[in-house]
This record gives structure tokens, sequence and C-alpha cells, in this order.
């Protein structure tokens, strides 16, 4: 099936989200799987010997405190560990390809139609100078051949399904006429037009006011149901987990303190940094 | 009857540049702030938290209304007399690594307002390192620089260095937003501890419900630059009188 028949297959999709895992879990649907994966940022190790797996339509949503390795974890699968940071043991496997092995040119063929990342700044992440048309205009080019007309429709259906009342105002907007809750939107949503097979989505809600962390959650929600796409979700927001993640994975110095169903977790810490963590979160007393 | 140790009346501020519609940021804003209280502004993004800070730290001008702070006008002073009004007004910003100097110590850092404040070099350092041990770090941490601390640990010094003239009101800018939970939960109940020991009212800034109604003692919700809404947290949560104030509760995961 081409990407395009699957975008529009994905969209009239009805099967029930979590079913379809199931099913994809019986079915032995594994996108993405981490093993025993140690990282390094020259002497300093990050990560150490951390292993889980995602199944294809699956949102894994990863907690810990700032320095945890979070981010690290996520990076290691784009290549975005920069010049110091190296996988110095286990494997990243995505279909079949161990993504720490492949080469430069490799991984830009994945990055974009297969792995997609969506920063906590989106801002920052768009270039300044330059309409949000012509930025999603160069990124699909770079893999598909098209037009820009054929981007500016994709792109309109994409942000009207993101509840934007004028996608078109939006598409010729510079990033700085935006507020950062519509750029976070907007980034989710470039980030999309090329179908990704999985995205990470690093702390994507915590510069947002709640309103927003609200619209983004139900979004990235709608994009799982929509595409079915897998989602590994860096957050220190529990809530943001408790809303949107099957499987969650605690990150303590590196290590995986504990990994299962979000709700078995939430419900049933077992261990006791992951009970700290919980008891830690204020909670709203309605 | 308490007096208010910080006072805003009918603050609005409309900016205005040239092409462009005349934007009305914060219309009519007025609240007291009493000794000991724990205030906070809640509201989304662009509905005017900020400006409304920005306008009692006399970094920005208001186009219209008064402030006063213990019982005395502030709004129009500039030079030196804003400087003595700082002795009184300090804050706590929301990025604690941006508000230091990166080539300077956090003890620099804490001493410099010090020193500006006529101590002098030697004491300053001793005060600082004291400072930052009221805040429950180490004196080691007086030589360490804002990028060789965790968040947690830097948005300490940021307290340190607040406090360090004894002001009587603390504004805190989303200061616990850029924090995970833990190191949230650690800075709070350092402030609940300073704040009976120094005898501080707090301004807090915040878009985190869950956060403020454990917190203050006291909310304003604004919206489009207004306030909508005021009362004690458990109140407002639980029983909000405006549609703004409920859509916002209803949005908290």
């Amino acid at each position: 099936m081409m990407r395009n028949e699957n975008y529009e297959a994905g969209a009239a999709n009805d099967m029930n989200s979590r079913d379809r895992i199931l099913k994809d879990k019986k079915n032995n649907r594994e996108i993405l799987c981490y093993e025993q994966v140690d990282i390094c940022y020259g002497e300093k190790q990050i990560i150490r010997d951390c292993s889980f797996s995602v199944q294809s339509g699956e949102i894994l949503g990863i907690v810990g405190e700032s320095g945890s390795g979070k981010s690290t974890l996520i990076r290691a699968a784009m290549g975005l560990l920069g010049n110091t940071g190296v996988v110095t043991r286990g494997d990243i496997w995505y279909q079949g390809k161990d993504l720490p092995d492949l080469s430069e040119k490799e991984m830009r063929k994945l990055c974009g139609p297969e792995l997609a990342y969506i920063f906590q700044e989106a801002g920052s992440s768009f270039c300044p100078i330059r309409t949000i048309l012509d930025q999603m205009y160069e990124s699909v080019k770079e893999h598909q051949k098209t037009t820009k007309a054929q981007v500016r429709d994709q792109a309109e259906e994409l942000l009207s399904r993101f509840g934007f009342q004028d996608p078109g105002r939006i598409l010729k907007s510079y990033p700085f006429e935006l507020s950062g809750g519509m750029k976070q939107r907007v980034g989710i949503a470039a980030a999309m037009l090329l179908n990704p097979k999985v995205l990470f989505a690093d702390e994507p809600t915590s510069a947002l006011d709640v309103t927003t962390q609200k619209q983004v959650v139900e979004e990235m929600l709608m994009v799982r149901e929509t595409f079915g796409t897998s989602i590994l979700l860096v957050t220190h927001n529990i809530g943001v987990v408790r809303a949107t993640a099957d499987q969650m994975l605690v990150l303590k110095d590196g290590k995986r303190v504990e990994y299962g169903a979000t709700g078995d977790i939430l419900e049933n810490p077992q261990s006791e940094y992951t009970k700290k963590l919980l008891s830690a979160v204020p909670v709203l007393r309605r | 009857m308490m007096k208010p140790v910080l006072q805003a009346e009918k603050l609005t501020k409309i900016f205005k540049s040239r092409g462009r519609e005349p934007y009305t940021a914060v219309a009519d804003v007025s609240f007291s702030l009493f000794p000991g209280e724990k205030l906070a502004i809640i509201g989304e993004s662009g509905s005017g938290k900020t400006t409304v800070v920005n306008m009692i730290t006399r970094l920005l001008d208001p186009t219209e209304g008064k402030i006063f702070l213990e019982g005395e006008e502030i709004t129009a002073k500039k030079g030196r007399q804003l400087k003595e009004t700082y002795k009184k007004l300090q804050m706590v910003f929301q990025s604690p690594v941006e508000s230091f100097d990166p080539r300077r110590t956090l003890g620099d850092g804490i001493a410099e307002s010090l020193i500006n404040n006529g101590m002098g070099r030697q004491d300053a350092r001793q005060e600082a390192i004291r400072l930052l041990g009221l805040c429950n770090l180490a004196p080691e941490y007086a030589d360490r620089y804002p990028g060789e601390v965790s968040g947690g640990q830097c948005q300490r010094a940021a307290i340190a260095r607040a406090i360090a003239i004894n002001p009587r009101v603390l504004i805190l800018d989303e200061a616990t937003s850029a924090l995970d939970v833990t190191v949230q939960e650690d800075i709070l109940k350092l402030l609940t501890e300073l704040k009976d020991k120094l005898d501080m009212s707090y301004l807090f800034i915040c878009h985190d419900i869950a956060l403020v109604q454990n917190f203050c003692d006291r909310v304003l919700v604004m919206y489009q630059g207004r306030i909508v809404e005021e009362g004690i947290p458990d109140e407002v949560i639980r029983n909000p009188k405006e549609e703004y104030t409920r859509n916002l509760i209803a949005s908290v995961l």
C-alpha cells in the first residue's frame, strides 16, 4: 500500500485503538525494540542496560526526573546524540534494522517518513524567517516527489483535523506570528505530514498551559487513532502519561526501575522511586 | 483591618506599534497582597499574568493605574528611588540557569546584590554561603557555575539571591514550572519554611492549578487581560462561577 493510501485508510479506520494494540501484540507487531542499551556521553554513562519494546500504534510514556536519561533514550534512536554521545552496548531495532549501526545516509532516509521527532520548544525547531508552508514543503519534498500545492492541500486537511479554524492563515504565517501552543501543535502536524510510523515526542506539553496541554494530548491521541502511529512520549507530567500512554517506563539515573501497563503502575507502583515520584505529584481536589 | 503589603489599582497596559491596532494586554486589574499571604495568579498563556508582574516590578510602565508597596506609590519611581523599591520587592524567574550570569559563580551572583546594597566583599561572600545554607545548599555551591548544578539546585540559589536583602514581597513567575515533580515539591517546602522565617508575602504566577490549590491561600483567575474570578483556591476550583474558570479546571489532566 502506498503512503497516501495508508493516510486515507488510516483516516477511515474506526477500529478501537486499544483493541488494535491488543491484536498487534497477539500478532507480534513490535515496531521498535531497545535491547540492553547502554549510552555514554564521553566517559559518563547516562543509560544503563535499558530494554523495552513498542508495538505498532502503542503510546509509551517515559517518565523520570531531570537527568534520568529520558531524552537521551529517544535521541539515540534518531541519531541525535551529538558528537560525544554513543550507544556503547545493546541494540535499538526498528523493523529489522539496528538504528545505531546505520550510516548517516541511511538514517536520513528513515528520519521523516519512518521516524519523526518533536521537541519541547517547537518554536526553536522552525526557521524564523520562512513561512510554515515553505518549511513543510521543504521537509516533504526531501522524501517524496511532490508540488507545493499538494503539500498545501495535505497540510490544510491535517491542520483542520487538528481543529485549526483557518489553516490557510497558519500556513502563510511565520513562526513568530503563532503562539507557543500553536507552534507546538503545528510542529506535530508538520511531523505527521510524512505519516511516520514512530513519533518521538520530547516533553511536548511542558512549556504549555493546561488548556493547550489538553489540546496537544487530544491531538496525539487523534494521530495514533488516525494513522496508527506509535508514540514514545517523554514527559515529567504524570497527568499527560495517565491520559495518553498504554505502557509506561520509569527511569532513574539511566536505569529502568519500572515498566508495564500505565494503569498498573499508577495504581500499584512496585519500586520505592516510582512511589516517591507519584506521591510528589500535586493532585487537584475537585 | 490588615493593610496590604502590595496593591495594584486598575492596572492597564496597552501596547501600541506602528501599523497595528493597539493591543490591550491588561485591563483594569486590581488586587491586594496581604502580609504573609501566598496569592496566586492563574490563567492561560497570553492572559496577561506576566505583563502584570512586569508592571509591578516596573520592567514595564503601566498605561493606566497605580501600584503601592507598603502604602507608598511606586508607579512612577525611577533610578535611585526604584533601587530602594527593589529592596522590598524581589523576583524568582522560571528558568533559574538563565537568570544567573553563566561566567560567574552562584556565590558571586548572590553576593552581587549584597555588595550593591553596601555590604563589604568579604562579608557578602560569607552571607552568600549562609543564604545558600538557608536554602539547603552546602557551602561548596558558592564556587559552582550555573551550568554545573541541576535545575533544582540553581532555583534554590536563585531563591537565596532573591531573599538576600530581606524583601517583603517575593514574586515567583512560574518558578517551579521547569522543574520535575520531586524537585518542585522540595522547592515548595523550602518556600513555605522561608516565608515563615523571614515574614515574606508571595505573588505566585503559575499555570499548574493543582499546585496552586496545594500551596496558595488565595487565587486570581485572569483571562484576556482581566481578572475574571478570585477567591480561596478550594472554593474557586470546586465551585467556579465563571465559564472560563470551569473550562480551565476541566482541562487539568
